[in-house]
């Protein structure tokens, strides 16, 4: 059930552990291979209201496992357009696939440049291999 | 950090099967192999083993063994006779409860007490400090590796023969000797096996070869909480009492021991707070520490695969401590509703 460890490299990625794909004024953000594998099974995904302005860097929900929690950094700031439902009901979802069915809030940008600070894949993989 | 973590005699092989390995109670332990809720399934359908060698051996002997401990533990070693095995107290002067244990009868001037990994010197000061001429309290816990096997088919896998709860003999697995306690944390049947710290890894070996499923310390928490077992440090502590804490039951209080007097008052003008089981109503997970509007402190939270729902156990006053209460939760500046549930929380539907 668990996906291999994967980095897509059209993807943009925070050192906290979080993705972001950018399709023109909007975003989807998600969670990495490694933070979902750090946390384990995911039984809960508290996220943000649609409507909601969320910060660069700051926490806009939470994911927990059986035994812990997590926060979950905004790579890009943004108002939220769309919550992951399917991963309100199934969790696990994350786990199972974390740059696809398991991604977590659509936004649409405020601050689009702040993607220029975002790593790219080589340099996110350097942040894994120093974790 | 420059304190370096005790392994136990099986830790090569959680290193081999790829366990993720954590600091716990001064050991390296595995808290997961395959993953939390998997291991939790295995052992309430089937079979899972456990290795908690980190938890602590004291041995008492002496012909006034028995009574230093019935002077310290809560419970009447009296009712047991050798190849008894009984839950009990070690509690302080408060009725507080020091840690919680279980006393092996090994014959009328011999038990052996296994003690949380925790509160191993803790509870061998007290017991030395309280010694009698004639009572010799020796911590032989690095003598021992301590299995747990656990689920509805263990002791079928094991092959060994059926015997009662709390009962324990000597016995072997596949030519491994050890001693089988018909004893356990998850609610489920099974035992725990004791063999000599330097066959530990074989006999870990043998165990799994019969098909019980390699668990962590993880699961084992979500297995004993989703059955209210009460966990020391978190439910249990030195400033709770057990009466308190819905353990009453173990606690003789027709004899004399540590806080018998104290527990006595508890009893008779009935506990302020009491220790109550709960299910949450809304999608969250409760934690230890968060705090319960009207009064009250969770003490131990988790998600429950088997009901896929957060549960956990926390003091509530006492009139709110009965079940089908609602309940609201502070989680993390969220209130989300639960209820106060009958123990145990898990229970498998009878198929008889």
């Amino acid at each position: 059930m668990a996906a291999t460890e994967t980095y897509p490299d059209d993807l943009r990625y925070h050192k906290e552990h979080d993705w972001a794909r950018i399709e023109g004024e909007e975003a989807v953000l998600g969670i990495t291979w490694f933070a979902q594998d750090a946390l384990g099974e995911l039984v809960h995904y508290e996220p943000p209201k649609e409507g909601d302005t969320i910060a660069r860097d700051s926490a806009y929900g939470e994911v927990e496992s059986v035994k812990a929690v997590s926060e979950v950094i905004a790579p890009l700031s943004g108002e939220v357009v769309a919550v992951n439902k399917k991963v309100v009901d199934e969790p696990e979802t994350v786990n199972a696939d974390p740059y696809g069915d398991g991604w977590l809030v659509r936004i649409r940008l405020t601050e689009p440049s702040e993607a220029d600070a975002l790593l790219d894949v080589d340099a996110y993989k350097q942040v894994v291999a120093e974790s | 950090m420059a304190q370096t973590l005790q392994r136990t005699p099986i830790h090569d092989r959680h290193v081999a099967l790829g366990a993720r390995l954590v600091p716990f109670a001064g050991w390296e332990m595995p808290v997961q192999y395959e993953g939390v809720i998997p291991e939790v399934r295995a052992v309430r359908s089937d079979c899972g083993v456990f290795d908690v060698s980190h938890m602590g051996e004291l041995e008492v002997e002496g012909p006034r063994a028995v009574e230093l401990l019935q002077a310290t533990l809560s419970n009447d070693l009296g009712r047991l006779t050798a190849g008894d095995a009984q839950y009990t107290l070690l509690t302080n002067e408060r009725g507080g409860i020091v840690d919680d244990l279980i006393a092996y009868k090994l014959d009328d001037f011999r038990y052996l007490l296994i003690v949380n990994a925790s509160n191993r010197e803790p509870d061998f000061a007290w017991l030395k400090e309280r010694e009698l001429p004639g009572s010799d309290v020796r911590d032989v816990s690095d003598e021992y590796a301590l299995l747990a096997v656990q689920g509805p088919r263990a002791i079928e896998r094991l092959g060994l023969p059926p015997a009662k709860p709390f009962t324990f003999a000597e016995g072997e697995i596949d030519g491994v000797h050890c001693m089988v306690n018909r004893t356990g944390y998850t609610g489920e049947d099974g035992c725990e096996l004791l063999a000599a710290a330097e066959d530990g890894a074989e006999l870990w070996d043998r165990v799994v070869a019969r098909g019980a499923v390699p668990c962590g310390l993880g699961a084992r928490d979500t297995l004993r909480l989703e059955v209210c077992f009460p966990l020391h440090g978190n439910d249990i502590t030195p400033e709770t009492d057990a009466i308190s804490a819905g353990l009453g039951w173990c606690c003789a209080l027709d004899k004399e021991f540590t806080g018998a007097n104290e527990l006595r008052e508890v009893k008779a003008r009935g506990p302020e707070r009491k220790l109550a089981p709960f299910v949450m109503e809304d999608k969250a997970i409760p934690r230890q520490g968060m705090q319960v509007e009207g009064g009250g402190e969770v003490t131990s939270g988790t998600h429950s695969p088997m009901l896929d729902r957060g549960i956990g156990l926390g003091y509530l006053p006492a009139p709110a401590a009965v079940p089908g209460t609602e309940i609201s939760i502070d989680v993390r500046g969220r209130t989300k509703r639960a209820r106060v549930v009958k123990r145990p929380i898990y229970k498998r539907e009878e198929s008889s």
